[in-house]
Order: structure tokens, then sequence, then C-alpha cells
């Protein structure tokens, strides 16, 4: 019993004691950011590389996503004859939710994994040492702009996969299950807010973006630098970003949406 | 100011590894325009005392000067600025991966200096020159031998011209040639810039020919030091063994035994 405990406080130390350095890690990041916006090359070839692992993969996926919501939301909101509904709840569905969520789920596993290996291995290859005694400091010059550049992707990333889930959805509503066209667009520029539901979505997107990215460059830069290290760090940024993802979307959700 | 100060100052360094003690008490000079070569068993802490004077790891007890500031007290920045005045060649290399031979030599040029594109090119082709790898330009490091990716992460620590410059075994996997060459390097770039240079290694004969002065670390102490002539007159068994080369090879150097290794074998206490 006592063994437990010690071990329960010895596990949950060091667990504090990792998140201090990860909040310390994460204040030089920002600090470092003004040095990439001066420098804005480092950061769009990240965007690129981050865009590009993650592109085909958030299209591909925001296509089935809503195409599978068109099928199972018409055959619920025909029940009640409201199929007419089914473009708007085709978009709240993702605009709010599963825009957000998803596409940090699939960045984290595409883009988040790929930060944190590489960067592990630049620890474990000694770069990340070798540009400190160079004078280089790798938090502004490798660390800053990979933050960044997932920062900002994220929310491009999320916008991207609700857009192609709503034409997903009317692919297979309007085309499949034969819905009225202007119904499924008039009904989704009607009910869909801006600030309610667009933004909303967008803040979450952001939040999980920081947060995911966040979570993948300290992963890589605390790697043990041993090829067993960086493969453990590369597992963990996926799921202590999904872990993180899901909780906070819960959190958000309720402070958002709770009170109406 | 006078050129007898010493340009690094270690004293009473005390530094440890978890519950592993690396160094116990180690004090150093390090002499302006000279070459100390630093010598001792495998896992004696070489690389960690670099990396103490680099200010990548700081002394639990004792304290390291440079030039008279105390490297282990500085700011981020200051440490910073410090550092360009120092080149450092890991034992790895440590090149960066994802860009060629070229880039790799002008990444501090291009980080620190706003020279023009011609004169990056010019001073870069010089540097890969003197290590004899021009004609390794562009290729990237995956593509070089673990001799040439030292030569190439060589001509990048002298890129920037530095004051000092702290080789980790740099004679560690090149072919005889390219060791001579490396060990004129050495000498050249030291007195013809008028460098200071610390090199750590284990090769005795290429080590010796270099050194103005020597410091024999082991066991987390500086157990012998001296010019090279007076380490070889020296009557201590330990540097004798060590200086005559028994201690080079795969196996780790000995520490002096209080018992013989029969001894030890019978369990005979002396
Ligand atoms: N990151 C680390 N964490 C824990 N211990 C370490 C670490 N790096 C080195 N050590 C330990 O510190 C000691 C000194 O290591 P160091 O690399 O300085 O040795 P060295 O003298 O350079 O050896 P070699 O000649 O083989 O390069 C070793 O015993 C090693 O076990
Ligand atoms: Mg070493």
């Amino acid at each position: 019993m006592m063994d437990l405990l010690q071990r329960l406080g010895v596990t949950s130390l060091s667990m504090l004691e990792r998140l201090g350095r990860g909040s310390v890690f994460f204040l030089n990041i920002l600090l470092s950011i003004p040095s990439v916006l001066v420098r804005p090359r480092l950061l769009f070839a990240q965007m690129y590389s981050v865009g590009v692992l993650s592109f085909s993969l958030i299209v591909i996926s925001g296509l089935f996503v809503g195409m599978v919501l068109a099928l199972q939301g018409f055959y619920t909101l025909s029940d009640f004859g409201a199929e007419g509904m089914l473009g708007v709840m085709v978009a709240a569905s993702l605009v709010r939710e599963l825009g957000p969520v998803v596409a940090a789920l699939l960045f984290a596993g595409r883009a988040g994994s790929a930060l944190t290996a590489e960067i592990g291995l630049m620890k474990a290859t000694e770069q990340l040492s070798g540009m400190e005694m160079m004078a280089v400091d790798p938090v502004a010059r490798i660390i800053a702009p990979r933050f960044l550049a997932g920062l900002l992707s994220m929310p491009l990333l999320a916008t991207l996969f609700s857009a192609i889930g709503v034409l997903g959805g009317y692919f297979i509503g309007v085309g499949l299950l034969g819905i009225d066209e202007g119904g499924y667009w008039s009904q989704m520029q009607a009910k869909i807010d801006f600030s309610e539901d667009i933004l909303n979505g967008l803040i979450k997107s952001v939040v999980f973006g920081l947060v995911v990215t966040w979570i993948a460059v300290f992963e890589g830069y605390d790697a043990i630098p041993t090829s067993e290290g960086v493969s453990r760090a590369t597992t963990q940024t996926v799921v202590h970003s999904a872990f993180a993802v899901l909780l906070l979307d819960f959190i958000l959700t309720a402070l958002m949406f709770g009170d109406n | 100011m006078t050129d007898n100060t010493p340009l690094i100052k270690i004293r009473n360094v005390h530094f440890s590894r978890g519950s592993k003690l690396i160094f116990d008490g180690v004090d150093m000079d390090i002499q302006r325009g000279k070459v100390t070569v630093i010598m001792g068993p495998s896992g004696t802490g070489k690389t960690t005392l670099l990396k103490l004077i680099g200010g990548q790891l700081r002394p639990s007890v004792g304290s390291i000067e440079m030039d008279g500031k105390a490297i282990h007290k500085l700011k981020h920045n200051e440490l910073y600025q410090l550092r360009k005045k120092m080149g450092m060649l890991f034992q790895s290399g440590a090149l960066l991966t994802d860009i060629s031979v070229f880039e790799n030599v002008a990444f501090p040029l291009r980080e620190h200096t706003q020279l023009s594109e011609s004169m990056i090119r010019h001073l870069v082709l010089m540097k890969l020159h003197a290590v004899g790898l021009r004609g390794a330009r562009d290729l990237m490091p995956a593509e070089l031998s673990g001799g040439m990716a030292r030569r190439v992460a060589l001509a990048r620590a002298i890129a920037l011209d530095p004051m000092m410059i702290m080789y980790d075994e740099p004679f560690t996997g090149q072919d005889p040639i390219s060791m001579g060459v490396l060990v004129r390097l050495i000498r050249m770039l030291n007195d013809a810039l008028g460098l200071s240079s610390i090199v750590v290694s284990h090769d005795v004969k290429e080590a010796c020919a270099i050194a103005d002065y020597v410091y024999l670390v082991s066991g987390g102490k500086v157990i012998e030091h001296g010019t090279p002539a007076q380490l070889a007159a020296s009557d201590s068994q330990w540097s004798q063994q060590f200086m005559q080369g028994l201690a080079d090879g795969p196996v780790p150097f000995h520490y002096a035994a209080a018992k013989t290794y029969a001894d030890d074998l019978m369990g005979v206490d002396v």
C-alpha cells in the first residue's frame, strides 16, 4: 500500500515536473516568435510541409465524413419529414464539432507525429546541440517556426475539412438521395450563424492547433535522444494530443454552447 | 592586456549526471594561442567537459571562465554572443541532415552575417577546400562517410573565424592521409589564425604531435598535466601507460588498481 502510494507520488511529481518544463518551453517559444516573423521564409517553408503532409488526408477524410453525415442524417430527418434540414445538420455538425475535432486528430497523427520525430531525431543526432554551439538558438530557429506553422495551419485545415464535408453531404443528399438542391444551400445559409457556429468552430480549431503543435514540438524537444526515446515520444504525441483535443472539445463546447 | 592570462580558467569543477559523479574537482588552464590536448579513457567525461566550456551544461560547484567571463553565470543572450567566438567540432559531426554540405558550412554565415551570396560562396568554398572537400559541396550529409562528415563539420566550425575551437575526437575514422592533413590543419589553423584550440583525443601519437600542453583526465580528476615531453619523461605509471599507447584500443583504460589482477581474481586482500 505504501509502495503504491509512493509510486503514485513519484509519478505525479514527475508529471508535474514535465508540465512545468513544458510550460517554460512554451514561454520560450512565445518569446522567439518575433524572430520568426522577421524571417517569414522559415515559416512558409514549415507551413508548406505541414500543409502538404496533411492536405490530401484532410480532403479525403472530410469528403467521407460529410457523405456519412448526410446518409445518417437523412434517415433520421426523413422520419420527421425534415429532409430539407439536411444541409443545416451536415454543416452544423461539421463546423461546430467534427471539422475542428477530426481535423485536429488527423493533424496530430500526421503532422504532429512527424514534427516530434523530426525534432527528436535532430536532438538525437546532436543537430540541436550543434546549433546551440554555433550560437543559433534552436528554439528560435527550429521550434518556433514549426509551432507557428502548426498554429496557423490547423484552422485552415479544419475549415477545409468542413467545406469539403459540406460538399460531400451535397453529393449524397442532393445527388444520391434527391433532396432539393436550393433547399440544401439556402437552409444552410439561413440557419448557420456566423458567430455562434463558424466563429466558435474556428476558435476550437485554433485552440486545438495550439495544443497539438505544442505537444508535438515539446515531445520532440524533450525526447530521450535515442531511437527508442524518439519512437516513444512520437507515440506519446498522438496519444496525448488525442486526449487533449477530446477533453478540450468537451470544455469548449460546454462553455460555448452550454447556455442555449 | 597581457597574453599570459589563460583564455579559459577551470577551477574546482564538480559535475554529476544523476547520481553519477563525473567531475570531482577539475582545474585546468587553456592558454591562448596554444593547442591543448585533453586525453583520458572513454567515458571519463571529455565530451562533457567541452559542453561545460560551451555553456551547454553547468557545473554544480566551481567556475569556468573564458576571457574573465564566468560562462556558467552568463545570461542566455550573453552566452550566445560568447559562442560566436567558439567553434566546436562534435564527435558525431552534428551536421544538419536536411541541407547540403555547402549549406551546412554556409549556415553560421547566413545566420550571423549579412554577407552577399557571392561572398558566402567564396568563404564556404575556401573553408571546404581547407578540409579537402570542396568537391563534395553538393552532397547531402547522409552521403558522407563518418570521417568526411567530421571534416565538413570542421569547415563549418571555422566558418565564423572563432577565437577558440574545441575538437571532440577529430581523428577517429580518418584514413592515414586525411589524418595527416587534419593534424597539420589543426596546427595551421591554430597558428595562422591565432586561435586557441582544445583537442580531445584518444590518439596519443597524433595528439602529442600537435599538443603544446596535455591534460590527462581520469576518474573525475586531472591526473597529470604538462608538455608532451614532460609527460613522456614522467615516471608516473599512469602517464607512462597512457603515453605509450597501451590505453589506445577498444578496451577502456584500466584505472591503476591497488591490487594486481591476479590478487583480484583470487579474492586475496592485500
Ligand atoms: N545525457 C547523459 N545522461 C546521463 N549520463 C550521461 C549523458 N551523457 C554522458 N553521460 C555519462 O557521462 C559520462 C561521460 O560521458 P562523455 O560523453 O563526456 O565521455 P567521453 O570522455 O567523451 O567518452 P568518449 O571518449 O567515449 O567520447 C559517461 O560515463 C556517460 O555514461
Ligand atoms: Mg566523447
